[in-house]
């Protein structure tokens, strides 16, 4: 196979390794918090609903905690498989935050097994629930140290490059490197913004299929609440984000953008489609927005394509997964403002089957953001896989059985994917909360 | 001590940590996969389930340690590994996921069929062998460079005795450690039935780990006569490691002390791991990557052991704090709590 294959290739099977682990690995920082959530409202407010929502919550995030694990490990390995050169060169500079995220995932693990099966073991609740701050700092942090990471990849520092090799190392200025306040802010801001989501559309979907609980509208108040609040992050990190774009990575920006030439007062082109590679059709420009959302300052001068060689500049259709993120990210949240706001003015609509159904969709659309953010933060850094340092053409393996590992990683999940959907699915209906409700009160609890 | 040593001496401690924590759960799945093939099942399943549940997701964390604290203290490996593996390392890895993933899903998911049991138990055994490929390789001789590009040599792999006599050990000594570790928990949770099946185990597979672990010895004399000249000098460690194997079968047979039993197999797999470990030395892929080579620079070298204390802070009492509340505590074994 020649070695241009094998970049395809090699770039191929590390998106789909971690599309696929971000479904989970986003699951599995947010819900953690959650349940510790609801299981802390619980004894506070002594209401057996919530404590209920923790456990039965608890129950489904073990099978998408097992599936981010061996992915999770999977990607960790596969990183050394496909970009050996890269891998050599960055964990000269990067090895710290990697090796504190096995530290953060060995603890989580730890204490997710204790979590797990002390449910009936302490007389107080209380004890409990302290096991649950290990499992949620763990899960966080692993997510805060991997993306400091990825974070370097986009603005490498700490180290001085002298023919090919590192010398001069700060392990700490590599971690903390500019990407990073924004990056990590803005992961485990939507994490959680996400996770909220997953689990409203959860409860809002038993409403619609004839459940009438109690149970399910507590459950629906809480994790809008918490959408709401990190879809709101989400939103001011983001912008913070495009600032540290505009002052560092002004090609990403320009490109997602599609801002071609470098002016002041720019305007910002909201929708569109591309034509002959630079020709935009039914777009929406704001006035000086882009200056705004770069600087500030209406003024400013926002830096464009233009600029740049043409060969290092990213694909222009990061617009399009921009603009995706965007519109979700600001459609959840209205969805969540209106149900909490209808919730506190005793209105009818929200129990209304339409919304209903739009809270069931937050779930899926959270997730479709997640993806496309992510696509828009790797495919935005191209050609390079350093930025500025390495590019992506001369970091991947030479190995020529890429494409028939490529084969059986899709094969994997697939598997992965459709048994834990089946799993959560059979878990959650063959045991509805009505019976398990039920259940405890002949048990006498 | 240089840092290198340090790294490479840590390193070979979670290395080692992973194997013994491994075994025990590729060989408890592999056991109660043969006690369903059996219709032995109601003998043992419940010792080796009432074990496994709450440690299953930190044996996974041994190996991810391991293998990102070696690219992390020498980089090098993930070039020259990186590339070599990439055809045996995804098939452990895609083996290891679904073992993981189904262990989940049939415990916490209820998906209960004899066939994901099965697939379950033998996956496990196809996991030591296909991970032990490594330490073949290591030995040098399969690995051509040309042009600056790196190949495996596939048929002189397969063809090779060390590497089978390597899969058979992993296989034997993954049967005979899990077996005299359950052994002693059946007998901890006064499980009778458990316990006479399990010891049974753990004679039978004693013999074949003892003569296939000195097999290989006799292999690399010709192999790589230079590693096996350095074995030679450490005979005093395999002397030592053999003593403790005889002695951790005189107490399985004689049918008492499992607890000091599964302690004395501890430390012979960790001698003769460590003496294998020296033997070794300075080469991390022979010949081509040694241990000063590979290392990293030395800022690194300082925070990544910095992190590592501070981590071992952290975790050594959350592991006492897990093995306090299921493996070590009384009513949990016995099944009287959950």
């Amino acid at each position: 196979m020649e070695s241009e294959q094998a970049v395809f290739y090699s770039r191929l099977l590390t998106e789909l390794t971690l599309s696929f682990h971000i479904i989970y690995a986003t699951i599995g920082v947010g819900i953690p918090f959650l349940i510790f959530l609801a299981q802390w409202l619980g004894i506070k407010k002594q209401d057996e609903h919530y404590i209920l929502l923790a456990r039965r919550w608890t129950r489904g995030f073990v099978i998408t905690v097992a599936v981010g694990v061996v992915t999770g490990t999977a990607i960790g390995l596969q990183l050394n498989l496909l970009w050996p050169t890269f891998m050599e060169l960055a964990g000269q500079a990067i090895a710290l935050p990697l090796f504190m995220e096995t530290f953060a995932f060995f603890f989580e693990a730890i204490f997710l097994g204790i979590y797990l099966y002390t449910w009936d073991r302490f007389r107080d609740q209380r004890k409990h629930m302290l096991l649950l701050i290990p499992v949620a700092i763990g899960a966080s942090f692993s997510a805060v140290f991997i993306t400091m990471v990825n974070a370097f990849m986009n603005a490498p520092q700490g180290f001085e490059l002298m023919n090919g090799e590192l010398i001069n190392v700060e392990p700490l200025v590599a971690m903390f490197n500019p990407a990073m306040p924004t990056k990590v802010a803005h992961v485990v801001a939507t994490a959680y913004m996400t996770s909220a989501f997953v689990l409203a559309a959860i409860g809002a979907f038993r409403l619609l299929k004839g459940s009438n609980h109690i149970y399910h509208k507590k459950a629906l108040l809480l994790t809008l609440k918490v959408g709401l609040i990190f879809s709101i992050a989400s939103a001011v990190i983001g912008d913070f984000a495009g600032k540290y774009l505009a002052a560092y990575q002004p090609e990403k920006l320009a490109a997602m953008e599609w801002h071609f030439e470098t002016e002041n007062q720019a305007s910002l082109t909201l929708f569109g489609f591309l034509t002959n590679g630079d020709e935009i059709k039914f777009s929406l420009e704001v006035p000086y927005a882009l200056s705004i959302l770069a600087h500030g300052n209406p003024n400013a001068e926002v830096i464009g394509l233009d600029q740049f060689e043409e060969d290092e500049i990213p694909p222009l259709y990061i617009h399009y997964l921009f603009n995706i993120m965007v519109i979700i990210g600001m459609i959840t949240m209205i969805i969540a403002l209106f149900y909490i706001i209808g919730n506190a003015l005793n209105r009818t609509f929200i129990r209304n089957r339409f919304f209903l159904w739009l809270i069931v969709s937050t779930g899926p659309l959270s997730m479709i953001a997640i993806e496309a953010g992510w696509w828009l933060a790797e495919v935005g850094r191209q050609p390079w896989v350093l930025r500025g340092i390495l590019r992506t053409e001369n970091a991947a393996t030479t190995s020529n059985h890429v494409d028939f590992m490529l084969l059986l990683f899709i094969g994997l999940y697939l598997v992965l994917g459709l048994a834990s959907v089946i799993v959560l699915t059979r878990m959650f209906k063959n045991n509805p909360v009505e019976q398990e409700l039920l259940d405890q009160q002949r048990n006498g609890r | 001590m240089s840092y290198e040593i340090i790294g490479i001496v840590v390193l070979w401690l979670f290395l080692f940590g992973y194997i013994i924590v491994a075994s025990i759960d590729f060989g408890a799945g592999f056991f109660h996969a043969y006690s369903v093939l059996t219709n032995k099942q109601h003998i043992i399943s419940k010792i080796v389930q009432r074990y496994l549940s709450p440690v299953w997701e930190v044996t996974n964390v041994f190996l991810v340690f391991f293998f990102v604290g070696i690219v992390g203290f020498f980089p090098s490996t993930a070039y020259y590994y990186g590339t070599i593996l990439l055809v045996p390392a995804s098939l452990s890895l895609i083996l290891l996921a679904i073992r993981g993933a189904y262990y989940a899903f049939t415990t916490y998911g209820k998906l209960r069929s004899n066939f994901w049991t099965y697939l379950y138990g033998f996956s496990g055994l196809l996991i030591p062998a296909s991970l032990s490929i490594v330490l073949t390789i290591s030995e040098g001789g399969f690995i051509v460079k040309k042009n600056n590009e790196l190949s495996l040599q596939y048929a002189n792999l397969f063809t090779s005795p060390l590497t089978w006599s390597i899969v058979i050990l992993s296989l034997t000594s993954v049967l005979y450690i899990s077996a005299v570790f359950l052994t002693w928990y059946a007998h901890k949770a006064k499980d009778r039935p458990a316990t006479t099946l399990l010891r049974k185990y753990a004679l039978i597979w004693a013999g074949p780990a003892m003569i296939t672990a000195t097999g290989i010895i006799v292999e690399l004399r010709t192999h790589n006569p230079a590693h096996f000249q350095r074995m030679l000098d450490l005979w005093w460690m395999f002397a030592l490691s053999g003593i403790l194997f005889i002695a951790t079968v005189y107490f399985i047979w004689q049918k008492k002390s499992y607890g000091l039993a599964f302690f004395l197999l501890t430390g012979q797999f960790f001698i003769a791991f460590y003496a294998y470990g020296i033997s070794h030395y300075p080469y991390l892929l022979y010949p081509y990557l040694t241990i000063d080579e590979g290392f990293t620079n030395e800022g690194m070298a300082i925070a990544l052991i910095f992190a590592f204390i501070a981590g071992f802070c952290l975790l050594i009492p959350s592991l006492w704090l897990l093995l306090r509340l299921f493996l070590f505590n009384k009513d949990y074994v016995e099944g009287k709590i959950k």
